[in-house]
């Protein structure tokens, strides 16, 4: 049981370790670009492919600035993050107790 | 009725939080899709999100033991689309997390998990807009999370590991998620040489070439979650017929 979730571990481990490789191997290998949204990427295409075209409406409200964006962004991390912490942390809390009953 | 309630209570930290996100990636902004477009996707995207709806309720009037996982499924799709990540082509994007939820709980009731933060989004930070939020549910919420579902049975039928189908899944529903935008706009904005197709490989190059390391990401997190559900959740997923007893390993 021991060696089973000590595999699983390094597992789990190796899985997170590859995500974070691929979101930083960019970095280095792009040093100039400038990261930004691919939807923004996507407005020049329409341009191109459509000179001329203006949105016909534009958003009722937006975060005023950058430093107000991500932390609207960072407070959904947190949030979501915060319930997937107390889930498991739950999850395992209940397993500890029924089995020392 | 009073699960109803019930999950409306379940979504409002969600609603008030700012559930959504999103990113500068891959919406459909706001007033870029023109009127009878944003029209066609909304009326498309409708009957699943009722589909949705009833399924969702369904669920928590029949085995209300799950609510707290189907709250899990909303929250990895929370978190996974409120980060931006760098990609390939030196602009950033963000994964859907929609494809957890559809292998658990079917695929409609994501519908309304992505609409909710579809629309929060747009809402708050600007990113997506009101009328596109047929489109961008139609792209984030019914296509990814369908093709992530069947994919997983597919592969599940014919005898493919648990990690394996999940990986498959997730990261081909999130890449299809982009595609189906890329295809929106290459409808709404056919190029005059070379019309819808020559329109979409040009988006598709933006959205989806973009994705393609964010996708196989999306599905190591999702393999991942997995794993912690299967260490944690044993009962619950047995109830929900997702692992047979003996499927345990």
């Amino acid at each position: 049981m021991i060696g089973f979730l000590k595999n699983q571990a390094a597992k789990n481990l190796l899985l997170v370790l590859a995500v974070l490789i691929l979101a930083a191997a960019p970095l280095a290998v792009y040093r100039g670009a400038g990261f930004e949204g691919a939807d923004g990427e996507a407005e020049k295409v329409i341009t191109e492919v459509r000179p001329g075209y203006s949105p016909w409406l534009d958003s009722l409200w937006r975060p005023p600035g950058g430093e107000v964006e991500s932390l609207l962004f960072a407070l959904q991390a947190a949030l979501g993050s915060g319930f997937i912490g107390y889930y498991f942390g739950y999850q395992r809390g209940k397993k500890k107790q029924r089995e020392n009953c | 009725m009073k699960s109803r309630v019930f999950l409306a209570v379940l979504c409002l930290p969600w609603f008030s939080l700012g559930f959504p996100e999103n990113a500068h990636a891959m919406h459909i902004m706001e007033g870029f899709l023109p009127v009878q477009w944003c029209g066609m996707w909304t009326v498309l995207a409708l009957p699943f999100l009722i589909l949705g709806f009833r399924s969702a309720n369904r669920l928590v009037r029949m085995k209300p033991a799950l609510k707290m996982l189907l709250g899990l499924a909303g929250a990895f799709a929370f978190v996974l689309s409120a980060l931006k990540i760098p990609s390939v082509t030196g602009s950033c994007s963000h994964m859907t997390g929609t494809g957890l939820g559809a292998i658990l709980f079917g695929p409609a009731a994501m519908t309304v998990m992505g609409c909710i933060v579809l629309a929060f989004q747009a809402l708050l930070l600007a990113h997506g807009g009101l009328t596109t939020l047929g489109a961008n549910t139609f792209a984030m919420a019914v296509a990814g999370p369908f093709a992530a579902y069947y994919i997983y049975r597919f592969l599940r039928k014919i005898g493919a590991p648990l990690w394996l189908g999940v990986f498959t899944a997730a990261a081909v529903g999130d890449l299809t998620t982009y595609l189906t935008t890329s295809l929106q706009l290459a409808m709404a904005f056919p190029a005059a040489d070379g019309g819808v197709a020559a329109s979409f490989y040009k988006f598709a190059g933006v959205f989806a070439f973009t994705q393609v390391p964010l996708a196989v990401s999306e599905g190591l997190l999702t393999v991942l979650a997995v794993n912690f559900l299967a260490a944690h959740s044993r009962q619950e997923l047995q109830d929900l017929a997702f692992l047979r007893k003996e499927a345990l390993q």
